[in-house]
């Protein structure tokens, strides 16, 4: 097998040159979804039979819970290339994408919280899906922390794709946390095995919410990445090139 | 695969496997004290602590709630489908208490072997669905009862 095709994806130029193309088509997709997954989900979706509308939390909670843990085993998978392949690339998406993931975690923890005190009757609970969700959010905390305490950029590098590599645990971990033990949250709605135990009306605009979120998260790493990108690379042709002609 | 690059990601496997044995095994050292509630089995065999604080939950059994009718003590059971447990509570119930829902009760169990709860949390389960269904899907189980009597 070549690996030549692999060693381009890391090419920061080449990266540079994609996502450009790529990101009015993202902005497009996921502004597109945001509007039509929140009016379709906060309005027109019924209500539930138990909670009224206090469930509509729904639409904002699960699709930033999904994100955080997304980009938790992204990180990880950026860890493993850039430790491997020692790839230039997947330290800038490591670096870029830790701080969306933990406002996505913190966005996931405030939300629930909200929808805890009028359904459950407390804000917090700690029970093992809340706990390891916290936990999710320190480690975020502690790759970010982790990068800004090393000045130099290698060693950084490798440290926190260690960091990121170990935290990988917590996600199998949250995701089981309601099936392994007696926990307040309830278990998942969705499965891949069985039917969701929500009518199509109700999960529809869930999914236009999650894809929404799936595309502002690759946008706003793209957007991240490249200004890390023409940081890294400054003093290069083609960034002076890029730079040129799109002024 | 260049040999070096292979090494490396053989570490790296190694390294997660042995951090993730490791967490498997404190997780399984700390079961009891993860969970967050005991069922009513584990507190009829004994293996809630006495005397302590604990968390009872189960499903409220359908008819066993009592209401003071001059305070707002409450009485009721909740059962894990093999065993059941008394819970007295004073104060406001979450909205979605109601008889069949599962709740959480944080509080003491007394010589009488009932728990005095200081605390009543609602458990929500992983099912939604729009009132009109919910009110249809009631109307038939009625239906379906009060057609049985008539069978036999």
């Amino acid at each position: 097998m070549s690996w030549t095709f692999f060693h381009k994806l890391g090419s920061p130029k080449w990266f540079y040159e994609i996502s450009g193309k790529l990101m009015p088509w993202i902005a497009a997709f996921s502004l597109l979804a945001l509007v039509v997954g929140s009016v379709w989900g906060l309005v027109f979706a019924p209500q539930d039979y138990q909670q009224g509308n206090s469930f509509r939390i729904i639409y904002i909670h699960v699709p930033a819970a999904i994100l955080a843990q997304s980009c938790y085993m992204m990180l990880a998978v950026a860890g493993v290339v850039g430790l491997v392949w020692r790839m230039k690339l997947a330290d800038v998406a490591l670096q870029c994408a830790a701080p969306i993931g933990a406002w996505m975690t913190f966005v996931a923890l405030i939300t629930g919280s909200i929808w805890g005190k009028p359904t459950w009757g407390t804000y917090w609970e700690w029970d093992a899906r809340l706990t390891s969700m916290l936990i999710l959010l320190f480690l975020y905390f502690g790759i970010i922390a982790l990068r800004m305490a090393i000045s130099n950029r290698d060693t950084a590098a490798k440290a926190t794709s260690v960091m990121a590599i170990v935290g990988v645990i917590n996600i199998p971990i949250i995701k089981y946390s309601v099936d392994w033990w007696n926990t307040l949250h309830q278990p998942a709605t969705f499965t891949i095995t069985e039917k969701p135990a929500m009518p199509p009306e109700m999960w529809l605009p869930l999914l236009v919410m999650v894809l929404a979120f799936y595309g502002l998260f690759t946008l706003n790493l793209f957007m991240r990445m490249r200004l890390e990108i023409l940081k890294r690379e400054h003093k290069t042709r083609w960034v002076r090139d890029a730079l040129e002609n799109n002024s | 695969m260049h040999p070096a690059r292979k090494k490396r990601l053989i570490l790296i496997l190694l390294v997660l496997l042995g951090v993730g044995s490791a967490v498997a095994l404190a997780l399984t050292a700390l079961r009891e004290n993860i969970n967050l509630f005991y069922t009513p089995t584990q507190i009829a065999d004994g293996e809630a602590p006495q005397g302590a604080r604990i968390r009872a939950g189960g499903m409220v059994v359908e008819g066993s709630v009592e209401r003071s009718t001059d305070s707002l003590d409450v009485r009721f059971d909740v059962s894990d489908g093999a065993k059941a447990v008394t819970i007295a509570y004073s104060g406001i119930l979450p909205d979605l208490f109601r008889e069949g829902q599962g709740i959480v009760a944080l509080g003491r169990i007394n010589a009488d072997g009932v728990l005095e709860a200081d605390e009543v949390l609602a458990k929500h389960d992983e099912e939604y669905m729009p009132p009109e269904v919910a009110k249809a899907m009631n109307d038939a189980m009625a239906n379906k009862a009060a057609q049985q009597p008539q069978a036999e």
